[in-house]
C-alpha cells in the first residue's frame, strides 16, 4: 500500500475542490442568471474538458505550461517553480480537467431557483450580496454539494491528465490511480489489489455522504 | 393624503406594450383588472423596480423611484415596496417566521423575532411560527406571504393574483381580512386581478386593462355605472356599486336596513352589526323600471330617481338606462320595447324596483 500517493490523490482531491467551487460558483451562477453575449461560447468550453480525450487536455496543457512557453516561463518566474511534473501543475490540470464536474450542477442547482424567489429576496429589501448568501446559495446548496462531491471523486480516478502532466513522482504526482497501474506494470497484484479496494472504499463512503447530505440539507421545494 | 400617493406612468410600445398612468392614495385600493396577458404583472413589477419599460416614472409620495427621462432608478431592495406574488415566492429553505424576518432588515437585530411573530399573530398565524412553507395550506402561504410583505413597513403594498391559488371558501375569508387590514393601514394598495369578485369586494378604484393599455380608469362605483364600457360588461355582467350604511337589522322580517345617499335601501338579511358600512351591488339586469310607484307587489325598493343617461349596445340588443337616485348611479338593463313604452328620455323621472334578494350586500365584518 503506497500511503504517500493516497496523501497525494486525497490533498489533489481537497485542493481541486477549494480553487473549482469557489470559482464554479461564481461562474455558474453567472450562466443560470444572466443573458450575454457569448455565453454559449464558454458553455461550451466549460463542457470541453467532459469530451476530450484526457491525453489530448494533458498534451494542451503541456504546451501551455511547458517550460518553453510565455506562460509556462512567466509562472516560473513568479512561483519559483515549473508547472509540469510538479504537484502545482497537477492542481492546475486538475482544476481545468474538472471544469464541467463543478460548473453545470452549479448551474443547474441556481437555475431551478424560480425567478419569483429572487424577485421577492430584492423586494425583502435584501442587497444583492444578502440575496446571494441567504436565499440563492442555500437553495442551490444541492447543487454546490454534488459539484463538490463529483469533482473530488472524479480527480481521484484521473488517470490521462495525471500521467501527461505529472508523470509518476513519488510524494509529487504519484496519485494513488497512477501507484495502481504502477504496481500492475511490476506484477505486484497484492499492491495493487490493496489500493484499488482502498479507491473503491473512498468512491462508496463519498457516496453514501452525499446522499446523506443532500438528504439532510433536505430543502425539498414545494 | 398625497404626501404618500403612488403615482405611476409607464410607456412603451414592444416587447409588453403600456400606455397607462394611475395615482393611488393611502387607504385606497386600486385594482387592475384585465384578461391574462394583458400585462397587470408587468405593471406591479415596474413599480417594484424588478421591470424597466422603456418610459417610467413611478413616485411614492415625494420619492422617485423611476424616472427615465433623468435616467433616476431606486433598485427593488431600496423601495419601501411590499409585494404579496402571485405564487406567494416564500423561501423553501426558511421557516414562517424565518420568511418574515427576511423582511426585517432595518429593524434591530434583537427585535426582528417579536416583530416577525407580532405580525403572523396580525394574519392569524400564530401558532405556525416554525412551519416551512411546504407544511403549510394555500392559505396559509398567502398569509405568510401578506405578513413578510408588511415587515418592510411598506409605503406602498402591491398584490398579484392574491387569491388565484386558493379555493373558494378561503378566498372569501382572506378577502375580508385584507379588506379590514387595509383600512388600517394607511397606504396604497394596488391589487392585480382577472377575477371581478376581487374586485368588487376589496377595490375603491379601478383600473381597466387591455393590451398594456388603460380603457379606464376611476373610483370604483363610476365605472361600473358607466353603459359604454362593453368589455368590462361582458366580463362581470353591469351593475351598480356603491357604499351604504346598516340601519336596523330585522329579524322578525328577515330583512336588512340600509341607508345609502338615495335613501334607504331593503335587503335580506345577514348578520352584520348596525352602523357597519357595507358595498352593495346591483346587478343592471334585476332592476325594473316603472312610471308610478307600483303598489300591491312583494317589492320592497321603489326608488324614486331621474333618467341621466341611456346607451344602447346593437350587440345585446339592450338599452342601459342610468338613473339618478340621490347622486348615485343605479343601472337599469331593459328592452328597446321597454324605452318606446314608457318613453323613456334623459330627464325623466322613474322609480327603479329592486328585489330585497337582487341586492348583493358584501361586509368584511360578516360573521
Amino acid at each position: 500500500m503506497d500511503w504517500t500517493a493516497l496523501s497525494v490523490s486525497l490533498w489533489l482531491g481537497a485542493g481541486t475542490i477549494a480553487i473549482l467551487l469557489p470559482f464554479g460558483i461564481w461562474l455558474g451562477r453567472l450562466l443560470a442568471v444572466r443573458q450575454f453575449r457569448g455565453k454559449l461560447v464558454v458553455e461550451a468550453l466549460v463542457t470541453v474538458p467532459l469530451v476530450l480525450p484526457p491525453t489530448v487536455l494533458g498534451f494542451y496543457l503541456l504546451v501551455t505550461f511547458g517550460a518553453r512557453s510565455p506562460l509556462g516561463q512567466a509562472f516560473h518566474a513568479i512561483v519559483g517553480q515549473s508547472l509540469p511534473f510538479s504537484f502545482t501543475g497537477l492542481l492546475v490540470a486538475s482544476a481545468i480537467a474538472n471544469l464541467p464536474f463543478v460548473v453545470q450542477p452549479i448551474q443547474r442547482g441556481f437555475e431551478a431557483i424560480p425567478s419569483d424567489i429572487r424577485d421577492a429576496a430584492a423586494c425583502c429589501g435584501l442587497s444583492p450580496w444578502q440575496r446571494f448568501a441567504r436565499i440563492e446559495l442555500p437553495l442551490a446548496w444541492p447543487g454546490v454539494l454534488t459539484a463538490a462531491i463529483l469533482a473530488f471523486a472524479h480527480t481521484l480516478g484521473e488517470f490521462g491528465v495525471v500521467l501527461m502532466v505529472g508523470g509518476n513522482l513519488p510524494g509529487e504526482t504519484r496519485t494513488l490511480s497512477i501507484a495502481i497501474y504502477d504496481r500492475m506494470q511490476a506484477f505486484d497484484d497484492r499492491s495493487a489489489g490493496v489500493m484499488a479496494a482502498t479507491l473503491l472504499v473512498i468512491a462508496v463512503v463519498t457516496l453514501m455522504l452525499t446522499t446523506t447530505l443532500s438528504r439532510r440539507a433536505g430543502f425539498a421545494r414545494g | 393624503m398625497a404626501d404618500r400617493r403612488l403615482s405611476v406612468s409607464l410607456r412603451q410600445p414592444s416587447p409588453i406594450p403600456l400606455d397607462l398612468e394611475f395615482t393611488c392614495d393611502p387607504g385606497d385600493v386600486l385594482a387592475i383588472f384585465g384578461p391574462s396577458g394583458s400585462g397587470k404583472t408587468t405593471i406591479l413589477r415596474s413599480i417594484a423596480g424588478l421591470y424597466r419599460p422603456g418610459h417610467a416614472v413611478v413616485m411614492s409620495g415625494p420619492d422617485t423611484w423611476s424616472n427615465t427621462a433623468t435616467g433616476a432608478f431606486a433598485p427593488p431592495h431600496q423601495r419601501a415596496v411590499g409585494v404579496v406574488f402571485q405564487e406567494y415566492a416564500l423561501f423553501p429553505h426558511l421557516s414562517a417566521r424565518g420568511n418574515v424576518m427576511t423582511a426585517l432588515g432595518h429593524r434591530p437585530r434583537g427585535d426582528r423575532r417579536a416583530r416577525a411573530d407580532e405580525l403572523l399573530a396580525l394574519v392569524h398565524l400564530a401558532d405556525h411560527h416554525d412551519r416551512r412553507p411546504r407544511e403549510l395550506s394555500g392559505g396559509e402561504r398567502q398569509r405568510v406571504a401578506l405578513a413578510r410583505a408588511l415587515a418592510r413597513e411598506p409605503a406602498v403594498l402591491l398584490m398579484d393574483e392574491p387569491f388565484a391559488a386558493v379555493d373558494r371558501a378561503v378566498r372569501r375569508r382572506l378577502q375580508d381580512e385584507i379588506d379590514s387590514l387595509r383600512r388600517t393601514l394607511d397606504i396604497p394598495l394596488v391589487l392585480v386581478t382577472h377575477d371581478f369578485e376581487d374586485v368588487v369586494r376589496l377595490a375603491t378604484h379601478l383600473l381597466l386593462l387591455d393590451r398594456g393599455t388603460a380603457v379606464a380608469s376611476g373610483p370604483l362605483a363610476n365605472l361600473m355605472s358607466r353603459p359604454d364600457l362593453t368589455w368590462l360588461r361582458e366580463a362581470v355582467g353591469l351593475g351598480s356599486v356603491f357604499d351604504a350604511r346598516v340601519v336596523r337589522r330585522d329579524s322578525e322580517r328577515g330583512l336588512l336596513e340600509l341607508a345609502f345617499a338615495g335613501g334607504a335601501l331593503l335587503a335580506s338579511e345577514r348578520a352584520i352589526r348596525v352602523g357597519t358600512v357595507v358595498r352593495v351591488r346591483i346587478p343592471a339586469r334585476e332592476v325594473i323600471l316603472a312610471a308610478r310607484e307600483p303598489s300591491g307587489l312583494s317589492l320592497h325598493n321603489a326608488l324614486a330617481g331621474t333618467v341621466s343617461a341611456l346607451s344602447s349596445d346593437p350587440a345585446f340588443d339592450h338599452v342601459v338606462v342610468q338613473l339618478t337616485v340621490g347622486g348615485v348611479s343605479l343601472l337599469a338593463e331593459v328592452t328597446r320595447d321597454a324605452i318606446a313604452r314608457l318613453d323613456i328620455a334623459v330627464g325623466r323621472p322613474l322609480y327603479a324596483l329592486v328585489k330585497s334578494v337582487s341586492i348583493d350586500v358584501i361586509s368584511s365584518e360578516t360573521t
